[in-house]
């Protein structure tokens, strides 16, 4: 790597740089070689980080004013909402911050199965995102329950239930995790904790995530192997830092549109009448960004084995590097590949529907098929896909199609194998 | 070095590891325990319920532990209906004998079994109760008969203090 042989110019910054390198480090992060055909879909590490802070500082504050208590957590909200200086628009990026951060990473991970980014030398950072993914989910749930409205309290129940599912030990599991018989305050008071501090805790795995990034370096939309620093490659500041930064702003007119025009769309009604044990909400419906699982959660006629398939479907993404046995990365390379990979994404995008919808009739069915369809992707189409899939010829560097005589990878390579 | 010194030391580092992780288990079980109910909330485990205004085909919710416990004055009717049901049709079998002790009051913890919602009042295919949330379908003595639920609702620990009171908990 470049920064071995850094050194600070000033006096001051050398003595420094000796005793605690950040110098060092500063400079291996501007000068860090990068592919130099990235896209704009690799953008999105740097929007997630935005993200990540968005949600942290908007968060402290909120915790400022908010009160972790049943009796005084939904008022609470309002007060901010109507009393707090600007409280309505930090509560709003906060709650809005949550759908950004899942369309952010949505989008980040399919980037990655599109490009096979996950493969080999980068299985490590692939297995870290996966916990940050989970752990995403686990904040944005618990999140959801402080305001402590209808959908928060039935939702808080509905998941902590799924404990239930476990054998023996189950039904103590879940009285362990509410404090109580029911979702309660002593639930509300533990998941306010948790909620802040999972944030931290993902902010340590980001730090893991970009280090294990930095090891092999970026993947590109070739896909291939390139060597460090060289013809294929520009230093991260300020070609990278430049693009992700209007990347960032094209994402912050989205982010604005939602916070300011349509801040409650993506929540729901319900969860604007304080919580009721007595009464559940005709529709429970979690939100949008958990969609898929919940439909495959429904879509299992059984308690425990709906569970183990809702789980499963996570799990089963810290296995991709295993599964998809192909040598070539990038779906460019991989005509199969690529229209497996869109039906991958239109049978999350169906499942994310139909778990929006009530679970009978055709909705079911269709649940049915979708989330039989998920688990046949990774279990058989990719191990499948390896061994029997044409690939086309890759090349041997990022330049070399271009100087080949066209930007176009496709028509290089037809020039290419015409030239033999 | 002699086998004998390397024994000594590998029984010594042993014992250390196993002082040590009983240590750590101790420390670690009080973090773990203190998430349990806590005694002020074991301290509600009754309630006690004036049931004199109850007429025959009502039901009346009340909370103990933070659940729903519906208290069903079932109709002869209703009462016909449950116990005509054979143990084969059930999902999970029991006699409705089982589980109402006065065959007119059915009380139940008001909580499906599938995920926790709180199922509504003569709704569902079998005249009893259904689950809005993921479909299950409970009879009139509060079985599962149809859904994603795996058993019936809960019964709780109850008794009649006198014709007018019972004592839940």
């Amino acid at each position: 790597m470049s920064d071995n042989a850094y050194t600070p110019k000033s006096k001051f910054g050398k003595w420094f740089n000796d005793r605690l390198p950040l110098l060092s480090l500063a400079n291996h992060l501007t000068d860090y070689p990068t592919p130099k055909n990235l896209n704009y879909w690799w953008t999105f590490g740097g929007i997630l980080t935005f993200c990540l802070i968005t949600q942290i500082v908007t968060g402290l504050v909120l915790a400022m004013h908010y009160i972790a208590h049943a009796d005084m957590a939904f008022d609470s909200v309002e007060h901010i909402m109507r009393d707090v200086n600007y409280g309505w628009l930090i509560r709003y990026i906060h709650a809005n911050g949550a759908s950004m951060f899942f369309l952010a990473v949505y989008i980040h991970i399919f980037r990655s199965l599109f490009y096979g980014s996950y493969k080999a030398p980068r299985e490590i950072i692939w297995i870290i995102g996966i916990i940050i993914y989970l752990l995403m989910m686990a904040a944005a749930f618990m999140g959801y329950v402080l305001p402590w409205g209808q959908m928060s309290f039935w939702g808080a129940t509905v998941i902590t239930n799924l404990f239930s599912a476990i054998p023996l030990v189950g039904e103590g599991i879940v009285t362990w995790l509410w404090g109580g018989y029911s979702v309660d305050n002593p639930t509300l008071t533990r998941f306010f904790t948790l909620h802040y501090l999972i944030p931290f805790l993902i902010l340590g795995l980001v730090v893991l995530h970009i280090w294990a990034l930095h090891v092999p370096g970026n993947n590109n939309p070739v896909g291939i192997d390139i060597k460090k620093p060289s013809k294929d490659t520009v230093p991260f500041h300020p070609y990278i830092v430049i693009k992700d930064g209007f990347a960032l702003l094209m994402f912050m007119i989205v982010f604005a549109f939602f916070v300011f025009y349509t801040p409650n769309i993506l929540g729901h009604a319900d969860n604007y009448i304080e919580a009721d044990p007595l009464v559940t909400p005709a529709h429970i419906v979690p939100e949008w960004y958990l969609l898929p699982f919940y439909a495959i959660l429904r879509s299992v006629p059984d308690k425990l084995l709906g569970v183990v398939a809702m789980l499963s479907a996570i799990f089963i993404l810290a296995a991709l590097p295993w599964l998809d046995t192909s040598k070539i990365r990038s779906a460019v390379f991989r005509p199969l590949y690529r229209q497996f990979y869109w039906i991958l994404v239109a049978d999350v995008l169906i499942l994310g529907y139909v778990g929006a919808m009530p679970a009978e009739g055709l909705y079911l069915l269709i649940a049915r098929i979708a989330t039989a369809y998920y688990f046949l992707h990774f279990l058989i189409v990719l191990p499948v896909l390896g061994y029997k899939e044409k690939t086309l010829p890759i090349p041997l560097s990022i330049t070399e199609p271009v100087l080949g005589g066209s930007p176009n990878l496709v028509a290089a390579r037809n020039k290419e194998s015409f030239n033999k | 070095m002699s086998e004998k010194k390397t024994n000594r030391r590998d029984f010594l580092f042993t014992a250390t590891y196993a002082v040590g992780a009983v240590g750590v288990g101790a420390t670690i079980w009080p973090m773990i325990d203190q998430m349990n109910p806590d005694a002020s909330v074991k301290a509600l485990a009754s309630t006690e319920v004036d049931i004199s205004s109850v007429t025959p085909g009502k039901t009346i919710t009340v909370l103990w532990r933070g659940k729903p416990v519906f208290i069903r004055r079932r109709t002869r009717e209703e009462i016909v209906q449950a116990k005509s049901v054979k143990m084969e049709e059930l999902k999970d079998p029991e006699k409705d004998e089982d589980r109402a002790k006065n065959p007119e009051w059915l009380v139940m913890l008001g909580v499906c079994t599938h995920l926790g919602c709180v199922p509504l009042n003569d709704k569902g295919d079998y005249n009893g109760w259904f689950c809005p949330c993921h479909g299950s379908h409970y009879d009139t003595s509060g079985r599962i008969r149809k859904g994603p639920a795996p058993t019936n609702m809960e019964i709780p620990k109850y008794e009649f203090v006198n014709t007018n009171t019972i004592k839940i908990g």
